[in-house]
C-alpha cells in the first residue's frame, strides 16, 4: 500500500463513510483522502451541492415491477440510491427518520402514498425538524396509518395526537394524558382525500386535506400553553420543547455514534439543535466533525439495509440499472429483520443487539458471504487486481491485511486473524499465479464477512 | 414391534410444553368474548359491537368473535380456560412500554430481561439443548432474550442453515472458522454485544443442524393455511413432533391496532388466528402429541370500553387465553362490569395480574419455581390443569 500525500487519515474516512454513507471501499477512500476532513463533512451534509441518480433506465429495465407500483419494488429503488446516490446521508436520514416515524405498507396497502412517505423523510429528514413534522402530520400514509382521518371534531381519535408526543416527539413521561387529548383535538380536520379504488387501473395516491368544518376550534391547553391551537400551533410548541431537543439528540446519537448511550455526547447534540433552531443538517455537521463521533469506530451493529447496500457498494453489484436482481435486495434485509417500508410497529425497529438473533445472524453472513465470494463481482475482480498487482506473491499475512484495507479498511482482532491463519491451512506464502489464489481471496473475504466484527460499523 | 415401542414411548410422561401466541397491537377482548349479560356493552359500543346474532354463543351470556368458530370447538371439548381482565398496576397505553412489561415480567423498572429467558435457563441451567426455547417468525421476541441463555430465532424452517452456499472442504473450513472466531473468549473482556453476537453464533449453528432434521420427518393430513401464523404453527408443531426436547415456543400474530376499520380488520385477524390453532392443535392429536402442550394467547392491552366511532383507543385490562387437553375449560374470572363506575379512567379494570397466569403455567404446569422468573409472589389460579 502506497502512502499518497494524504491531509486525512484513510481509517478515519472509511468511518465517517460507513456512518455518514453505507460505506466505500478502498479505491474510493483513496480518492477522498487528498481532502480535508471537514471539507468531506460538508460534502455529505450539503446533500444540494450533488445530484441524485438518473433512474430512467432504472425504470426503464424494469417495467415490470414499475408499472405494478410495488412496495417491494419502491424499496428496491430505495436499496438502488443508498449504493449509488452521491447525496448518500440524505438516504441514511432517509433510513433513520424510517424508525422513527415508522409507517408500513401492511396497513397503508397503497404504495403511491408509501412511495411518497418516503420522499418526505428523504426531502425533509436534512432540514428544520418543525417542518419534518409538520410534512409528517400531513403526510397521507402517515394520516392513514395512525387513523388521523377519523380524528373529527365531535369524536376525536387520539392515535396520532399520542406517537405524536410519544414516539415522534418528547417521548413517554413529559406530558400529562390531557395533552394527549388536547394535542388530538387541535389535529381535528386534519385529513386525506379518498384513494380512488385500485382497480381499474392500480393504486391511486391520495393527497392532504384540511376540513376546517371538522375542526375543533376551541381553546385548549396543552404543556401548560393555552389557546384556540391548530396542528402546526402544537408541533411550534413540542419542538422548541427541551423533551424534543433530548430526543432528537438521541435519535441521532443511536443512528450515528454508538448503541451505548452517552449522556453528555446527547447532551452536546440536543445543545447543537437548540443552538442551530432546529436544522438536522446542522446538528450533523457539528456531530460529524465531534471528537466523540470520531473516536466511535466499530461502536453500532450495523441495520439489515447497512449490510445489504454495504456489501453491495463492497461488491461493485447494482451500480448499474441494468444489473438484474435488484428488487431482492429489499427481502434479504427482511429476511435479516428489517422489511423497507414496512416496519414491524409504530415504534419502528429495536436496534443495536437486537438486530441480531440465530435466524437474522444467518441470513447476515449467508447474504454477505456470497455477494463478497463472487469472484465476477466487479469491484471483487478489481481487489483481486490491486491485491497481486506487481507481485508474484505474497504473504498470507499482507493478503489478510490486503483484504481488509480494501472492504474499506477495516479490522479483525488479532484472535480471529490467528484463528483464520489457521484454519485456511496455507503456507506462509501463496504463489498468485496459481489457479487456487482467486478462490484463497475469495475464501479469506466470506471468512471475513463472516465474522463478529463485520457486524459492526 | 414399531407400534409397540411407539405405544410405550407415548405412555411415558413427556415433558410439558408452553407454546406462547402474541396478538400484538392490543387485541380487543370486548369483542373477542363479548359480554351481553353487561348492559352496558352496547352503550359504549354503539358502533364497532358485535351484535348479538353475530356471535358464536357458547355460554349464558357471552359470545366469541363471529369468526371464532374454530376455536369455540376448544370450549365446548372443555379445553379452554378463558381468564377475563388481565392487567398489571398503573397500566401504560403505550404498545412498546406495554409490550415489554409483558416480555419482561417487570413493570416498574426499565430491563431487557425476558421472562421466557429465565425460564428456559430453570428448565435447561446447564445449557445442554440449545433448542430448549424456540421463536418462529420475524425475530426473538424480548421475552426469550436473557444474556448467556440459548434461544433460537426461525423464520422458515425450510433451507435453514450456515454458509449452505458452499459446499466440500470450503464449506467445512469456513464452519470451523466461524465457529472457532464465535467462541466465547475467557481473557479477553469484552462487551454484552460482542458476547451475545459469539453466543448468538454458536446456537445458531447447532441449533440449525438439530431443526433441519424435523421437516423430512414430518407428514400430516393437516393442510395449515399460506399465511405467516400457520406457517408458524406449522414449524412449531413439526419440531415438537421431531422430539428434538423444546419446552418452550412462541409465535406472533400482529396488526390488532384497530384505531380504525376495527370490525373488518378483527374480522380478518381472530379468523386467522382461530383457524392457525385449530389446525395447530389438530395436527398434533393427529400424531398423539397434543397432551403435553398447552398455549397462552395473551395481548399487550386491551381497548378503551367506549369505541371512536370507527374503532377503539389503546386501553388496559384485557384477557387471556389458556388452551390444550389438560387445560381445565371455563372462565377464572368473573367477566369486569363495564359501568362507568367500575371502569379504570375509561378501560376495562384488570381483575388479575398478568403474573398470576405466568406463575400459575410455570408452578402448575413447567414445574419450576416461578418467584425468581416474574420476581414475586403473585396469587395462582387452581385447578387449571388436569393431570
Amino acid at each position: 500500500m502506497t502512502t499518497t500525500d494524504t491531509k486525512t487519515d484513510i481509517k478515519l474516512i472509511g468511518h465517517l463513510m460507513r456512518r455518514a454513507a453505507f460505506g466505500q471501499p478502498a479505491t474510493e477512500l483513496e480518492q477522498l483522502s487528498s481532502t480535508k476532513y471537514e471539507t468531506l463533512v460538508n460534502n455529505l451534509v450539503d446533500v444540494d451541492k450533488f445530484s441524485r441518480p438518473e433512474e430512467d433506465l432504472l425504470e426503464r429495465h424494469n417495467l415490470q415491477h414499475a408499472d405494478e407500483e410495488s412496495t417491494q419494488w419502491s424499496a428496491g429503488r430505495w436499496m438502488y440510491r443508498m449504493i449509488n446516490s452521491d447525496r448518500p446521508l440524505e438516504e441514511k436520514v432517509a433510513l433513520m427518520w424510517h424508525g422513527v416515524f415508522a409507517t408500513g405498507s401492511g396497513k397503508v396497502a397503497n404504495n403511491p402514498m408509501m412511495r411518497v412517505h418516503y420522499e418526505v423523510l428523504r426531502d425533509y429528514g436534512l432540514g428544520n425538524f418543525r417542518d419534518l413534522l409538520v410534512a409528517v402530520a400531513k403526510d397521507p400514509a402517515m394520516i392513514y396509518w395512525l387513523d388521523q382521518q377519523m380524528n373529527h371534531a365531535e369524536a376525536p381519535n387520539e392515535n396520532f395526537g399520542r406517537e405524536l408526543l410519544e414516539l415522534f416527539s418528547m417521548g413517554i413521561g413529559n406530558y400529562t394524558e390531557d395533552d394527549v387529548k388536547e394535542c388530538a383535538r387541535a389535529f381535528t380536520g386534519w385529513t386525506k382525500s379518498q384513494t380512488i379504488p385500485r382497480y381499474p387501473g392500480g393504486f391511486y395516491p391520495s393527497e392532504f386535506v384540511y376540513n376546517p368544518e371538522d375542526h375543533d376550534n376551541g381553546i385548549k391547553t396543552f404543556l401548560g400553553e393555552t389557546g384556540a391551537f391548530n396542528g402546526e400551533d402544537i408541533i411550534d410548541i413540542i419542538v422548541r420543547h427541551p423533551a424534543t431537543a433530548k430526543f432528537v439528540a438521541t435519535e441521532i446519537y443511536d443512528f450515528f455514534v454508538s448503541d451505548d448511550p452517552n449522556e453528555n455526547h446527547i447532551d452536546q447534540l440536543a445543545k447543537a439543535y437548540e443552538e442551530c433552531n432546529y436544522v438536522i443538517s446542522e446538528v450533523l455537521r457539528f456531530l460529524f466533525n465531534s471528537d466523540f463521533f470520531k473516536e466511535s469506530f466499530f461502536e453500532k451493529v450495523k441495520s439489515p439495509a447497512e449490510i445489504v447496500a454495504g456489501t453491495a457498494i463492497q461488491a461493485g453489484r447494482h451500480s448499474n440499472p441494468y444489473e438484474f436482481g435488484l428488487v431482492k435486495l429489499p427481502s434479504k434485509a427482511a429476511n435479516m429483520g428489517q422489511q423497507l417500508l414496512n416496519p414491524p410497529t409504530v415504534e419502528g425497529w429495536h436496534t443495536g443487539r437486537e438486530w441480531i438473533d440465530s435466524s437474522f445472524l444467518i441470513e447476515r453472513i449467508n447474504f454477505a458471504s456470497e455477494m463478497i465470494g463472487d469472484t465476477e463481482a466487479p469491484k471483487v475482480k478489481m481487489m483481486i487486481d490491486r491485491i497481486s498487482r506487481n507481485i508474484s506473491q505474497i504473504s498470507m499475512t499482507d493478503l489478510l491485511d490486503s483484504c481488509l484495507y480494501e472492504l474499506g479498511c477495516i479490522e479483525l482482532k488479532e484472535t480471529s486473524r490467528v484463528i483464520l491463519f489457521q484454519e485456511l491451512d496455507v503456507k506462509d506464502v501463496v504463489e498468485i499465479n496459481s489457479d487456487s489464489f482467486n478462490s484463497l481471496v475469495a475464501q479469506v473475504l466470506r471468512l471475513i464477512v463472516a465474522s463478529r466484527e463485520y457486524q459492526f460499523a | 414391534m414399531v407400534t409397540e415401542e411407539r405405544t410405550k414411548k407415548n405412555s411415558e410422561k413427556k415433558d410439558p410444553v408452553f407454546v406462547v401466541l402474541q396478538l400484538s397491537g392490543g387485541n380487543d377482548f370486548m369483542s373477542t368474548v363479548v359480554p351481553y349479560n353487561d348492559p352496558h356493552y352496547f352503550e359504549f359500543r354503539n358502533t364497532v359491537g358485535i351484535p348479538e346474532e353475530d356471535a358464536i354463543h357458547f355460554t349464558n351470556g357471552y359470545g366469541f368473535h363471529p369468526t371464532m368458530g374454530p376455536m369455540k370447538a376448544f370450549w365446548d371439548e372443555g379445553n379452554m380456560a378463558i381468564f377475563p381482565g388481565t392487567g398489571y398496576p398503573s397500566p401504560n397505553r403505550s404498545h412498546f412500554r406495554s409490550m415489554d412489561i409483558w416480555h419482561t415480567a417487570e413493570p416498574e423498572t426499565l430491563s431487557s430481561e425476558g421472562w421466557l429467558g429465565r425460564t428456559i435457563r430453570e428448565l435447561d441451567p446447564h445449557k445442554n439443548n440449545v433448542v430448549t426455547g424456540v421463536s418462529f417468525g420475524s425475530g426473538l421476541p424480548r421475552a426469550m432474550y436473557l444474556p448467556g441463555t440459548p434461544a433460537i430465532s426461525v423464520s422458515e424452517l425450510e433451507g435453514y442453515g450456515l454458509l449452505t452456499s458452499l459446499a466440500g472442504k470450503q464449506q467445512r473450513q469456513a464452519i470451523k472458522a466461524f465457529t472457532r472466531m464465535y467462541a466465547p473468549e475467557e481473557f479477553e473482556e469484552a462487551s454484552v454485544v460482542w458476547d451475545h453476537i459469539g453466543q448468538t453464533g454458536i446456537d445458531a449453528l447447532t441449533g440449525a443442524d438439530m431443526l433441519k432434521t424435523a421437516p423430512p420427518a414430518y407428514t400430516s393430513t393437516i393442510e395449515y393455511g399460506g399465511d405467516a401464523l400457520s406457517q408458524s404453527l406449522k414449524g412449531i408443531a413439526q419440531v415438537h413432533l421431531s422430539g428434538i426436547g423444546t419446552r418452550i415456543f412462541y409465535a406472533q400474530l400482529g396488526g390488532f391496532d384497530v384505531h380504525g376499520n376495527q370490525i373488518q380488520m378483527q374480522n380478518q385477524l381472530l379468523d386467522n388466528m382461530s383457524r392457525a390453532v385449530r389446525d395447530f392443535f389438530d395436527d398434533l392429536r393427529e400424531h398423539n402429541a397434543s397432551e403435553e402442550v398447552i398455549m397462552m394467547i395473551f395481548s399487550e392491552f386491551g381497548r378503551r370500553i367506549k369505541d371512536n366511532g370507527n374503532g377503539t383507543d389503546h386501553g388496559s385490562g384485557g384477557g387471556t387465553f389458556l388452551i390444550g387437553d389438560r387445560v381445565n375449560g371455563g372462565f377464572y374470572e368473573e367477566y369486569p362490569s363495564l359501568a362507568p363506575e367500575d371502569q379504570l379512567e375509561g378501560d376495562m379494570h384488570f381483575k388479575h395480574d398478568f403474573r398470576s397466569i405466568y406463575s400459575t403455567v410455570l408452578e402448575q404446569w413447567l414445574g419450576v419455581n416461578p418467584s425468581p422468573i416474574v420476581n414475586g409472589a403473585f396469587d395462582q389460579f387452581e385447578g387449571v390443569f388436569n393431570k
